[in-house]
């Protein structure tokens, strides 16, 4: 069974790139849908095994790499961990199938399209089944492949293609560090099997190695080259830069990639490696801030943004920052659970956006948007729902998830803890107001785009509105339902996280647990004043403070601090290599010098051979009195 | 003794171009390519055969001839161990693929050409089989004349400087390691590599005798700073020459640095690992960034070679399972994907009749199949896990990660630089709107080029998931070399102390 979960979407794009033009692009999304669709199935059947029937397995593939003592297998690895992780995975994947077949009804790469999302449910599957650090690399960069082939889907777009590299690049710096702490794991274990590297861990605790001048702890070092590489793949501050520019890919990539799964592979990496995580308080402490910051930064930018997908990435952003400072305050479970809740939500409101800019014919900017709701009345309702579970509404999913994370950090009872709690409180009100100033601008207020009639707007077909019902149903109910199941470490996580410290059983008080919510219930009508009322406020704001408005507009400036301070030197000291080391230093006293030197001395040299008898006689007669001048000495 | 098999591995590419010598050239010349093929083919199966009865678990080396031939002096001595088998099967597999993509680039004196090429694969086996200095150097100097022949005649526009340079630096490398052979016979009084192994070389003349042969290697690699005749020979070199080259030629020093450098001379290579090191890491981080910035499809290419050779000296030095493995698996892998990018170049320049990558953009409008194949060698050559590049590349990395950090962080920079070079290369010949007219009527690969990208990319991909079937034939004599190493250093430490 295990096997069918994660080879069939590897087989159905393995027919669908190959074959997928030969039968017609109908058979490949329909057969590339039903495969994802038996896996999402059967994902389910051993998740809910998992459950009641306490299910484990660790299933040997087939051998990968085996040279001296580096051993490697490819491997499928079921525990708590990895079963909810394959439910989301294969689940959101699925619906994202089924959606694609319509929303890219009039592309005429389809085939390719589905071939693609196919290879990187495999790809993702092969990440969290993954029982050791170099498939868990596989899958990694297998995604990341993925998600550069998405993101540049329509190769035709330069700023796509743009788009792609830019992923990929950035992914690949996240990915040095990652396998910067494989190697070091090898180097101090001799080993990079999860059970063998975590068994091995207390011992080595508080060792101290030296690297690169600095005496650091192992277990820290680890952590934090780990971490570089979640960082990466789960846009976290500073390596953030490609997952907005990651929106030009078509909308149901950004739902699965950019949403619900692999930017979420960050967090998984950090919640599987928390036997080595919970013996490193300094790089949690550094997650947390890292989390922090990214929740805020990203919001903040949300706030200003004016295209539909940009400010939901810039959410995307920001709630993967909630997830490391939960796990940074070692709720590896909330985390995974608002990991959980996100996918379902995240998915529902990209996809509900992808309606909308299907309906409004490839409009993505707000403020080209507006007073539609009555229009594609299904799409608006769905999307509220998907907004409302966003920020938090109570007895939504995201409530009891996000809720949970800023009670958790509070409770850690540490001044980063609640500095945590702070921002965390802080950014749902944010998020909250960007979140309702989307819906309200997209769907309220009056209708402000020129070029397609407001009559012609219309709602979306069923193969598109049906997953998207789905989802909605999933962001309602599976906070309520699977609430008592992620709190729960003795009868589903167990062994699957490690926490050194057991969560604590406290609660927080009264004014503390209501705070969060009064403030998200309050700031709808907020932004509803603000954006649609008396719009006129927010053009003042914006206006009275200029710089800060620019600088969130421009998003920190991240993009054109890396285009000067690294991408623009690259090329100069690369052009500099080439001509003026290679070709003026090296070709110059190498080859072309000695060249040219042989040449001088053979030009004199010809000289000698002038082809007068006498002159050559006269050689000979010097030469020979020079001997005999020698003889005659000695 | 039983039927020599190496020397007919050795001797059969020879004997048919005498052959091809006596056939007359008809005008569409299928006749020289049929037997061409035959001969490269039938020496492809002969290896796989050798394969096959290769034993895995046998350490020492196998199918042993040993003749003699300069009395007394030198022996004819052949033989194979799990280092030099893959080598073996990757030059008999890549010279029919050569032969088959002929029928595009080479205009003129095709018989001529074909001959030349199949004394290189006689050359190149050669040296990957040969166990005496003297046998070897010849055959490792023999493969520059017709691989000199083949830029210098069937080159571009500046064949001959290209040609020359090529000549000049290597043979400059060359003379240094026959001096440093002949010294070896006066000191250890054999050139017999498996008895030199046993007894060893004085440690007082190793690390001259290193550098001599290091000078030759490192041409031939080549490493930084000798690394400029590479691009102007691939630049100015006939696709197929271009394939033989960076398939096969340039692993003959990779292979010269595991079995001579570091099997004759350990302590001096132990000695000299900084050197490498930082040539290698050197390497890496200059040419990825000059290969960053090139206009032309075929200098990029070249210069990612460079880098990627970095890799496998870095791997080789780093004197750890991995590392060797790595760079054996790199080596392998190089020569599969580096040949097939060459191809890919070649496949455009013959339709286009340019290089310069300016001039395309938007290819996979038209040409879907040519996309696929490039895109599959394009990410073998960044490394992607599933892939024989990643497998060569995490080795080494591992591997010099247990003997320097600082190495291993600086050469993994260059895995982000290739993705760079790579991706940026990628997306302006394929990707982008098809807006220039003369590209528009371009056609898709024909059968024979699928065929020949095809056989390259399925081994690419087959090995990056499942390598274990070359790690088995390599693991017992890499096991068995690095203790041979171990315990050379440790003899010479304790007779130190």
């Amino acid at each position: 069974m295990e096997y069918l979960i994660v080879f069939l979407p590897l087989i159905g794009a393995i027919i669908s790139v190959f074959f997928g033009n030969k039968f017609g692009s109908k058979y490949s999304e329909l057969l590339t849908s039903i495969l994802v669709g038996i896996s999402a199935i059967l994902s389910l059947i051993v998740f809910f095994n998992v459950i009641y029937h306490n299910y484990e397995s660790n299933i040997i593939v087939a051998k990968w790499i085996y040279s001296g003592n580096l051993q490697v297998n490819w491997s499928i690895k079921i525990d708590a961990l990895s079963s909810v992780m394959l439910v989301v995975v294969t689940l959101v994947s699925s619906l994202v199938h089924v959606y694609s077949i319509g929303y890219m009804s009039h592309d005429p790469h389809k085939p390719r399209f589905m071939a693609y999302l196919s290879l990187f449910t495999f790809s993702m599957l092969a990440l969290v089944t993954s029982d050791n650090f170099l498939q868990l690399f596989f899958g990694w960069e297998g995604v990341g492949v993925c998600s550069y082939f998405l993101i540049g889907f329509w190769f035709k777009k330069e700023s796509a293609n743009a788009a792609a590299i830019k992923a990929f690049l950035v992914n690949r710096v996240g990915d040095f560090g990652f396998a910067l702490g494989i190697f070091l794991i090898f180097y101090i274990f001799g080993t990079v099997n999860y059970d063998e590297v975590f068994t091995q861990i207390p011992p080595i605790a508080n060792e101290k190695i030296n690297f690169l001048n600095l005496n650091i702890g192992s277990v820290d070092l680890i952590c934090f080259l780990l971490f570089i590489g979640a960082m990466g793949k789960s846009a976290q501050f500073i390596l953030h830069t490609w997952l907005p520019d990651a929106m030009e890919g078509p909308t149901p990539v950004s739902a699965l990639i950019h949403a619900a799964t692999m930017v979420t592979a960050g967090v998984f990496l950090v919640v599987r490696c928390s036997p080595i995580y919970e013996y490193s308080p300094s790089i949690l402490t550094f997650i947390t801030f890292i989390g922090m910051i990214t929740a805020l930064f990203a919001a903040s930018v949300a706030v200003v943004q004016n295209d539909i997908k940009k400010i939901i990435a810039y959410s995307t952003c920001s709630q993967l920052g909630y997830m490391f400072f939960a796990t940074g305050v070692g709720a590896y479970n909330i985390a995974m659970f608002h990991l959980f809740t996100h996918a379902f939500f995240k998915a529902l409101l990209f996809l509900g956006s992808g309606s909308v800019i299907h309906s409004f014919n490839n409009q993505q900017d707000i403020n080209q948007m507006g007073g539609v709701w009555k229009k594609i009345p299904l799409t608006y309702f769905l999307m509220i729902i998907g907004t409302l579970a966003l920020t938090g509404f109570p007895l939504l999913s995201g409530f009891y998830s996000k809720d949970a994370i800023i009670e958790f950090a509070y409770l850690h009872g540490t001044s980063v803890g609640y500095m945590a709690a702070i921002v965390g409180i802080f950014t749902a009100f944010l998020t909250s107001i960007y979140s309702w100033r989307l819906i309200f601008k997209t769907f309220h207020g009056k209708y402000n785009n020129k070029d397609i009639e407001i009559n012609k707007i219309h709602e979306s077909p069923y193969v598109m509105t049906v997953p998207l019902i789905v989802l909605a149903i999933g962001s309602i109910v599976v906070g309520f339902v699977f609430k008592n199941l992620f709190l729960d470490f003795d009868n589903f996580w167990k062994n699957s996280i490690f926490l050194l410290n057991p969560l604590s059983q406290e609660h927080p008080p009264f004014w503390f647990l209501i705070l969060t919510p009064t403030l998200v219930t309050l700031s709808i009508p907020i932004s509803y004043l603000i954006f649609i009322k008396y719009s006129k406020v927010s053009d003042y704001l914006a206006e009275s403070n200029k710089p800060l408005y620019l600088f969130l507009k421009n998003k920190w400036y991240f993009d054109e601090v890396y285009e000067y301070s690294i991408i623009n030197p690259c090329k100069k000291i690369g052009s500099y290599f080439w001509r003026g080391v290679d070709g003026l230093v090296i070709d110059k006293f190498g080859p072309d010098g000695i060249s040219k030197l042989i040449k001088i001395f053979s030009l004199k040299a010809v000289k000698f051979q002038s082809g007068y008898i006498y002159q050559y006689a006269f050689i000979m007669l010097l030469g020979f009195s020079l001997i005999l001048t020698i003889l005659i000495i000695n | 003794m039983n039927f020599p098999i190496i020397s007919s591995l050795i001797i059969l590419p020879i004997v048919g171009t005498i052959f091809l010598f006596f056939i007359k050239s008809n005008e569409k010349n299928t006749s020289i390519k049929y037997v061409a093929l035959f001969i490269s083919l039938s020496n492809l199966i002969l290896s796989l055969y050798l394969w096959y009865i290769f034993d895995n678990t046998n350490p020492s080396f196998q199918f042993v001839e040993n003749r003699q031939w300069i009395l007394g002096l030198i022996n004819y001595k052949v033989g194979i161990d799990g280092i030099s088998i893959l080598f073996v099967i990757l030059t008999t597999f890549i010279v029919p693929l050569c032969v088959l993509s002929v029928n595009y680039t080479i205009k003129y004196r095709l018989k001529d050409f074909l001959i030349a090429i199949l004394i290189m694969e006689s050359l190149m086996i050669g040296v990957f089989c040969s166990l005496d200095l003297v046998v070897f150097y010849l055959f490792f100097e023999g493969g520059l004349i017709p691989m000199f022949l083949i830029i210098g005649i069937w080159g571009g526009s500046r064949r001959v400087y290209s040609a020359f340079k090529f000549f000049l630096y290597t043979l400059l490398g060359s003379v240094l390691m026959l001096v440093a052979i002949i010294s070896i016979y006066w000191i250890s009084g054999t050139t017999d590599v498996t008895k030199l192994y046993e007894i060893g070389i004085d440690q007082k003349y190793q690390n001259l005798l290193w550098l001599a042969f290091f000078s030759s290697f490192a041409v031939k690699t080549p490493m930084w700073p000798v690394h400029t005749w590479l691009p102007d020979a691939h630049v100015e070199a006939p696709t197929a020459g271009s394939v033989l080259l960076a398939a096969i030629l340039l692993k003959m020093a990779g292979y010269g640095f595991i079995r001579f450098s570091l099997g004759l001379f350990p302590v001096a290579s132990e000695y000299f690992t900084p050197l490498i090191f930082i040539l290698s890491v050197i390497a890496i981080i200059y040419t990825s960034l000059v290969a960053l910035m090139q206009e032309d499809m075929k200098k990029l290419i070249a210069y990612s070679s460079v880098a990627h050779m970095g890799f496998v000296t870095l791997g080789i030095f780093t004197i750890t399972q991995q590392g060797i493995e790595g760079s054996i698996f790199q080596m392998i892998s190089h020569g599969l994907i580096s040949a097939a990018l060459f191809l890919c170049v070649g496949v455009v320049y013959d339709r286009n009749h340019t290089r310069l990558i300016k001039d395309y953009g938007g290819l996979v409008s038209i040409m879907p199949k040519y996309a696929i194949v490039f895109m599959i060698f394009t990410l073998g050559a960044v490394g992607l896990p599933g892939t024989t590049g990643f497998i060569g590349e995490f080795l080494i990395l591992m591997g010099t990660f247990q003997k320097s950090f600082i190495t291993a962080v600086i050469a993994s920079l260059g895995v982000i630089l290739s993705a760079a070079y790579m991706l940026w290369l990628y997306k302006r010949v394929v990707f982008g709107n098809l807006i220039k007219d003369n590209l528009k009527k371009l056609v898709d690969l024909s059968k024979n080029e699928i065929f020949i990208l095809w056989s390259l990319a399925l081994p690419t991909v087959f090995f990056g998931f499942y390598p274990e079937l070359l790690f088995k034939t390599i693991d017992v004599s890499i096991t068995n070399f690095l203790e041979m190493y171990e315990f050379n250093i440790n003899t010479y430490l304790s007779n130190k102390q």
